[in-house]
C-alpha cells in the first residue's frame, strides 16, 4: 500500500473515531460512556506497555510505576490554588504557583516519565527474562513507597484529592488515537523491525549489527511517555486516587488486557482492553448478587477476579500466544503490513 | 542503655526477621533451581497456611494440632497448584511461567476475600506464646514467638539438609535442579520429584506464614505480597536457585532491614523498603548469580 493511501485510510480512521465520539454520549446512557473512557484510557496504558513488553520482549511489570508518577505529576501541576493550600500545604514554592491547564500538564507528566525511564532503563535494559521483570518490580516498589512516604508531594498513603475531572471521552479517545498513531508509526518501521530482532535473538540481532541497549532503551521510555500521559488521562478522571491505587492489582489488569489477545500487536491490545473491560464490568454487577425473585444469589466479592485469572491461566495453557495468534487485523493490517 | 545489649537486642531481632524471610526464600529458590520459575503464588501459601491454622483453631482442634494442620494444608495447595496450574506450561518462556504463576496469586487472592473478606482478621495464639522473655533488666526482650520462630526455622533447615543429601527423592531433586532432562533421561520420576519439591517449598511456606501471623496477630488475604517479594530479595543476594543461597540471603535481608530502622537516622526507616528494592537492582546488575551461586548464566 502507497504512503497516500496509508495516509488516507489513517484519516478516514481518526474521522470514524471522531464521529463516534461526537454521537456517542447521545446514543448510550452515561455508565456506558465511563465505562468507554476507561477503556481508552486503558488503551493507552495497554499499547504502551506492549510496546517494551511485547516487541522487544523485555517484561516490565513496572509500567503502573510510571503511570503512578503521571497520575501524581499531572495531579500536582493541574491542582487549583485553593486545593494546593487546602491539601498540600507543604508543598515547596516553585511548585505551588503553578496551575496547568490539562494539556500541558498531562505531556509534562510524559515528560517525567521520560526522564525516569532514562534513568532506571540505562542500567534495567541491560537485564533480560525474569531478571528484569523482577527488577522493574523493584522499581514499581520504589516508586510505592517513596509515593507513601514524600508526604509533602502526594499526601503519603492519604487520598490525593482535588484534581480537576478533565478526562472527557475527546480527551481520552483522542489520546488513544495519537498512542496508537505513534505507536504504529514506530512499530512497522526499521525501529520497529529492530526491537522484533531483539526480541526474537539478541545475538543474532547483535551480529547484523543492531545495538541491543538502544533498541530496548528506546522502547521502554517511549512506553514510559505515554504510560505517564495514561496516568494523567486516568487520575483526570478519578479525580482522587492514592499510591494503592497503582499498584499491583492494576498492574494484573493490564497485563491481563496485553496477554489475553497476542502480545506484540497493537490492534491485540486494544481488542484485549475491549475483551477484559467488558467482561470485567458484567463479571462485577454479576458479582453483586442476582434477585431472581423466587431466589438470589448472594454477593461474592472478588469472583470476577478469580474468573479473570482462570481465563487468564487457561490462555496461557492453552493459547500462549494469545487469542490472535500472529495476526494484526483492522486499521494496521491495511496500512502498516508490507509483505516483500 | 547499654550500646552491647542494644546491638545484641538488634541481632535477635535480625535473626527473627531473617528466619523468616530464609523460610520463604528457600521454597521459592527450590522451585526456580528445578523449574526456572519465579512463582509468585509461593507468598500464598503462607496466607493459606495462616488462614488454615484459623479456619482448624475455629474447629476447635488444640493450637498445637491446628498448627501442624495449617502447614500440611499450605503443602497440599502448593502441590494442587502446580498440578493443575504450573505443569501444564512447564517448559515455557520465563514471562508464560512468570505470568501463570501471578495469575494464581491473584486468584488465591481473590479466593481468600471471597471466603474470608478482605478486612484483617485477628489470629488467636496461646498466650505462653506472647509471653516476653526479658534478660538483663529488660534489656533485651523477646517473646516465645521469637524463640519458636528460631527454633522451628532451625528444625525445618535441619530436616532440610537431612532430606537432601541423604534420601532418594532429595537427591533426585538435586539432580532435578542440575539438569532436568537429564534427570528424566537417568529414569527419575520427574513430576513426583516436582511435587515433592512443590509440597515442602510450600511446607516451608505455610510455616512461614503461621509464624508471620503469630507474630503480627492478624491474617489476612494478601499477607504473602510482601514477605514474598522479600523472599524474592533474599533468594536473588544469596543466588537464586542455591537453597544455602536463599538461608543466607534471608538473613542478610532480615539483618540489613532491622539495621536500617534500628542504627540509620529516623527519616531514613520510612525508606527501608525502597532501599532494600534497590539492592535487588544493584545486585541484579552487577552480580546477578548472587553471593554462592555460580552455576547460572545470565544472558543479555
Amino acid at each position: 500500500m502507497s504512503r497516500a493511501a496509508a495516509f488516507v485510510a489513517t484519516i478516514v480512521a481518526v474521522a470514524v473515531v471522531a464521529g463516534l465520539v461526537a454521537i456517542l454520549p447521545q446514543l448510550v446512557n452515561d455508565y456506558i460512556v465511563r465505562v468507554v473512557i476507561v477503556m481508552c484510557i486503558s488503551g493507552v496504558l495497554v499499547a504502551s506497555m506492549g510496546l517494551g513488553n511485547g516487541f522487544t520482549g523485555v517484561f516490565s511489570l513496572g509500567h503502573v510505576g510510571f503511570v503512578a508518577v503521571g497520575a501524581y505529576v499531572s495531579g500536582i501541576l493541574s491542582l487549583s490554588q485553593a486545593a494546593k493550600h487546602s491539601y498540600l500545604p507543604d508543598l515547596p514554592g516553585w511548585l505551588s504557583g503553578i496551575t496547568l491547564p490539562f494539556l500541558p500538564a498531562t505531556i509534562v507528566a510524559g515528560l517525567v516519565c521520560v526522564v525516569l525511564a532514562l534513568v532506571v532503563g540505562a542500567p534495567l535494559m541491560r537485564l533480560s527474562g525474569y531478571f528484569v521483570s523482577v527488577a522493574t518490580l523493584g522499581f514499581l516498589i520504589i516508586v510505592n513507597v517513596v509515593l507513601i512516604n514524600a508526604v509533602d508531594f502526594t499526601r503519603g498513603a492519604r487520598t490525593f484529592t482535588g484534581v480537576p475531572l478533565e478526562t472527557t471521552l475527546r480527551w481520552a479517545a483522542g489520546w488513544l488515537v495519537v498512542t496508537v498513531i505513534v505507536l504504529a508509526r514506530v512499530v512497522y518501521s526499521p525501529t520497529g523491525r529492530r526491537y522484533l530482532s531483539v526480541r526474537e535473538d539478541v545475538i543474532a540481532a547483535r551480529a547484523v549489527g543492531i545495538k541491543v541497549l538502544p533498541a530496548r532503551l528506546s522502547a521502554f521510555t517511549l512506553g514510559a511517555f505515554f504510560a505517564g500521559v495514561g496516568g494523567s488521562l486516568y487520575g483526570h478522571y478519578l479525580g482522587s486516587f492514592s499510591p494503592a491505587s497503582f499498584y499491583m492489582a492494576y498492574t494484573f489488569a493490564l497485563i491481563s488486557m496485553l496477554v489475553i489477545v497476542r502480545m506484540p500487536s497493537i490492534s491485540g491490545a486494544l481488542v484485549g482492553v475491549v475483551v477484559v473491560t467488558v467482561l470485567s464490568e458484567v463479571l462485577r454487577n454479576l458479582e453483586r448478587g442476582l434477585d431472581f425473585g423466587a431466589f438470589a444469589i448472594p454477593p461474592l466479592y472478588g469472583a470476577s477476579q478469580i474468573v479473570l485469572g482462570i481465563i487468564f491461566i487457561l490462555i496461557m495453557i492453552f493459547r500462549p500466544s494469545g487469542i490472535m495468534g500472529d495476526r494484526e487485523f483492522g486499521l494496521g493490517r491495511f496500512v502498516k503490513r508490507k509483505r516483500a | 542503655m547499654n550500646t552491647g545489649f542494644y546491638i545484641a537486642q538488634q541481632v535477635i531481632n535480625a535473626i527473627s526477621l531473617g528466619s523468616l524471610y530464609a523460610l520463604v526464600a528457600i521454597g521459592l529458590s527450590m522451585v526456580f533451581g528445578i523449574l526456572r520459575m519465579t512463582n509468585f503464588a509461593h507468598g500464598d501459601m503462607m496466607m493459606v497456611g495462616a488462614f488454615g491454622t484459623l479456619v482448624l483453631g475455629w474447629l476447635g482442634l488444640p493450637f498445637g494440632l491446628a498448627f501442624l494442620g495449617g502447614i500440611a494444608i499450605g503443602a497440599i495447595a502448593g502441590v494442587i497448584v502446580e498440578r493443575t496450574a504450573y505443569r501444564p506450561v512447564r517448559g515455557s518462556a520465563d514471562v508464560t511461567l512468570l505470568l501463570t504463576s501471578l495469575a494464581v496469586t491473584y486468584i488465591l487472592e481473590n479466593l481468600g476475600i471471597l471466603v474470608f473478606s478482605s478486612s484483617p482478621r485477628n489470629f488467636p495464639i496461646p498466650d505462653w506464646m506472647n509471653e516476653a522473655l526479658q534478660f538483663y533488666d529488660g534489656q533485651i526482650t523477646f517473646t516465645q514467638i521469637n524463640v519458636a520462630t528460631i527454633v522451628l526455622t532451625a528444625v525445618s533447615l535441619g530436616f532440610l539438609g537431612w532430606f537432601v543429601t541423604r534420601t532418594d527423592a532429595g537427591l533426585g531433586m538435586r539432580a532435578a535442579a542440575e539438569d532436568l532432562g537429564a534427570a528424566q533421561l537417568v529414569g527419575l520420576d520427574v513430576n513426583q520429584l516436582i511435587s515433592v519439591a512443590f509440597a515442602i517449598a510450600s511446607r516451608f511456606a505455610g510455616l512461614a506464614g503461621i509464624l508471620w501471623a503469630a507474630q503480627s496477630g492478624i491474617v489476612e488475604p494478601d499477607m504473602g505480597f510482601t514477605p514474598l517479594l522479600k523472599a524474592f530479595v533474599a533468594a536473588i543476594i544469596g543466588g537464586f536457585g542455591s537453597i544455602a543461597g536463599a538461608l543466607l540471603g534471608g538473613y542478610i535481608l532480615g539483618a540489613l532491614e532491622v539495621f536500617i530502622v534500628a542504627f540509620l537516622p529516623s527519616e531514613v526507616s520510612p525508606y527501608r523498603d525502597a532501599i532494600v528494592f534497590a539492592l535487588l537492582i544493584a545486585f541484579l546488575l552487577f552480580r546477578p548469580n548472587g553471593l554462592l551461586n555460580r552455576t547460572q548464566e545470565v544472558k543479555l
